[in-house]
């Protein structure tokens, strides 16, 4: 899945840029990225235990945006890094008044463990998921540039 | 996105100014705080940050940055703005997501010759008690119900269950609990990601640090001796905030900010991360209470933490912390916005003045100084990078003109994948062994990016605020022993 940490955006922090021919591979690709930014060699962090997340939001990229927020959510309150992931994105029309409104849904079971400082190479906390230069599109593939704040 | 520099107007050798003809909708100037030469090292985006922040509706004055300001997302770090309370706003933008993101400083009795021959053994210990690094959970573990108290009453609960001396509440800014501090406005989300990580240090630039007392940095020796410091003292010094808590807070309000911001209060602002809300409004009074929740975590975390150091120190040296006379000199935060009085153009008025990355600077006889130092001005604590020391200040009343705020620290000039493709953990680590600075660190890796060359020069910083007069310089303090997440 391909991501890629990028330098020269934002001197204090980490930066990184993650493609998908899908949006459930984007959404795989950013969540990797975040999870490489704390934890060096995703490929040892075993599939062990599970969460299910559910998010709703009015467009794609706040749905990535909340999304990325859980990776960091489960790392504080359960420990816990993901690096498997089955992700479903529905759209979801909803009448709003007299216009017809998008919704987007995501569906998906994260699999992975508790950080072990002896098993996992760790790197830095990330504290956020920032807005800052924050750059979604869609055009052959999905792309997204994404600031986080260590 | 690279914007054009402004020119840059000298008021005097350490303040420059930006003329509100800079950008449309500037209210205000922009004021930097600096010498030339850190000025030069600043990246261009800070003036593009500092010149937004003063388009806010109800910002007074100018919007301020630091001498140890770069770019960070909506205001710079180093940023400080003062908002009316009653007609101005808020924004978790102009705090930063670490809030309460602080300072502690601890002295000792004990000095280089006895710590010296035991600081691997004093590391170790102090490293294996205070829990770091990524994730990281609390060797004290609380209910959500007990977590709820801690962030509504900081320190002072964790003082009242024996998790430290009385006289640390009085050595704490704010008593190290603020008022407006309330639960409810807190979502059960961001108290399920921080309520297990009360006493741990976090990882990045958070760091605890032993620290050596040297004669000659002892600048202003009477107020050093008189807050306790003599030469070839050991102290101990940490940075960190209110962990994951304090994260989550900042991202629920920032959302919700910038659901209403356009559609209930009809505001725009340059850069999604300045999203804001009228102070006075529900949403801005929500966060504000969530915020301050926050703060009293950052405190409380670094009072158990506190803790942690007392136990330690006693394990190794064999005397209680009270023999050791480990009084805390102070606890300062750097990340967050309160609601003080100043004077504006000759009348007083209550402010809601937003410092991040930035420390509060007060100067004597203020209300916001402890009585203990009252008649010194504020004990300011200025961490530097992992190699170069840091700085013991005091608060002044020149520091008016800032709403009474100064430095925080170094402030990075180096990226992290800059600084890690310059330097090696590993090698870094033996280096500074070398130099007489034993670390311990939960990721070697990550050391790369703290080394003291991705930092600006501290003592530049210092100088800078020393000679612009909104602080003044007490005692540097090298370290010999660091623990990093």
């Amino acid at each position: 899945m391909p991501y890629k940490f990028i330098d020269g955006v934002v001197v204090a922090d980490i930066t990184f840029e993650a493609s998908g021919d899908t949006l459930e591979e984007l959404f795989e690709s950013s969540a990797n990225a975040v999870t490489n930014a704390m934890i060096d060699k995703l490929e040892r962090i075993e599939a062990k235990e599970e969460r299910k997340i559910t998010l709703e939001a009015e467009t794609e990229e706040k749905l990535l945006h909340k999304f990325l927020d859980e990776i960091l959510f489960y790392k504080d309150a359960d420990n816990i890094v993901f690096s498997k992931y089955k992700i479903k994105i529905k759209e979801k029309k909803a009448a709003h008044g007299c216009d017809e409104r998008s919704n987007f849904i995501l569906e998906c079971i994260a699999k992975g463990e508790e950080i072990d400082n002896a098993k996992h190479t760790v790197l830095t906390d990330v504290k956020a998921v920032s807005w800052h230069m924050f750059k979604f599109e869609k055009g052959k593939q999905w792309k997204v540039q994404v600031v986080l704040d260590v | 996105m690279e914007s054009k520099k402004p020119e840059l107007k000298k008021i005097t050798d350490y303040i420059w100014e930006i003329d509100p003809s800079y950008k449309d909708g500037m209210k205000v100037p922009g004021r930097i705080y600096s010498s030339k030469k850190l000025l030069g090292q600043m990246d261009t985006h800070v003036y593009d940050q500092l010149t937004n922040v003063a388009t806010l509706p109800g910002i007074i004055d100018y919007a301020f940055c630091m001498p140890d300001g770069h770019s960070g997302y909506g205001f710079p770090i180093g940023g400080v703005a003062a908002f009316d309370s009653n007609d101005g706003v808020i924004s978790p933008g102009g705090i930063g997501f670490d809030i309460n993101c602080g300072m502690r400083l601890v002295r000792t009795n004990l000095t280089i010759h006895d710590v010296k021959p035991k600081i691997r053994e004093l590391v170790n210990t102090l490293f294996a008690n205070i829990p770091a690094g990524v994730g990281g959970k609390s060797k004290t573990r609380f209910s959500k119900d007990e977590f709820k108290k801690i962030i509504e009453l900081g320190s002072r609960w964790c003082v009242e269950k024996g998790y430290g001396w009385e006289e640390d509440i009085e050595r704490t800014e704010m008593n190290g609990s603020v008022e407006y501090a309330d639960s409810a406005a807190v979502s059960e989300k961001a108290i399920s990601r921080g309520f297990n990580q009360v006493g741990t240090l976090g990882s990045g630039n958070h760091y605890l640090e032993i620290q050596h007392v040297k004669e000659e940095n002892l600048v202003d020796k009477e107020l050093a001796k008189k807050w306790g410091l003599f030469p070839d003292q050991i102290v101990v010094m940490f940075h960190c905030g209110s962990r994951g808590f304090g994260h989550q807070v900042a991202t629920d309000y920032l959302e919700l900010f910038l659901q209403v911001m356009e559609s209930k209060y009809k505001m725009k602002v340059l850069d999604r991360e300045l999203a804001c809300a009228p102070f006075q409004s529900k949403e801005g009074q929500d966060y504000f209470k969530a915020m301050n929740c926050a703060v009293n975590m950052g405190f409380a975390n670094r009072q158990l933490i506190l803790h942690g150091i007392r136990q330690g120190f006693a394990q190794i040296f064999g005397k209680s912390a009270e023999e050791l006379e480990m009084h805390q000199i102070y606890d300062i935060c750097h990340n967050r916005a309160s609601l003080e009085k100043h004077e504006v153009h000759g009348k007083t008025k209550e402010l809601i003045v937003h410092r991040k990355g930035a420390t509060g600077a007060f100067g004597p006889g203020r209300i916001e100084v402890p009585p203990l130092y009252r008649n010194d001005g504020q004990p300011i604590l200025i961490g530097g990078s992992m190699e170069t020391g840091s700085w013991l200040l005091a608060g002044t009343e020149e520091a008016k003109q800032t709403w009474y705020t100064t430095a925080h620290g170094s402030g990075r000039v180096m990226s992290r994948a800059q600084a890690t493709r310059t330097y090696r953990g590993d090698q870094l680590q033996r280096d500074m062994e070398k130099k007489g600075i034993y670390i311990k660190a939960v990721s070697v890796k990550g050391l790369a990016e703290e080394a003291g060359g991705a930092y600006k020069e501290i003592d530049e910083v210092i100088e800078s605020v020393h000679n612009a007069g909104i602080s003044k310089k007490v005692a540097k303090l090298v370290p010999i022993g660091n623990v990093k997440g």
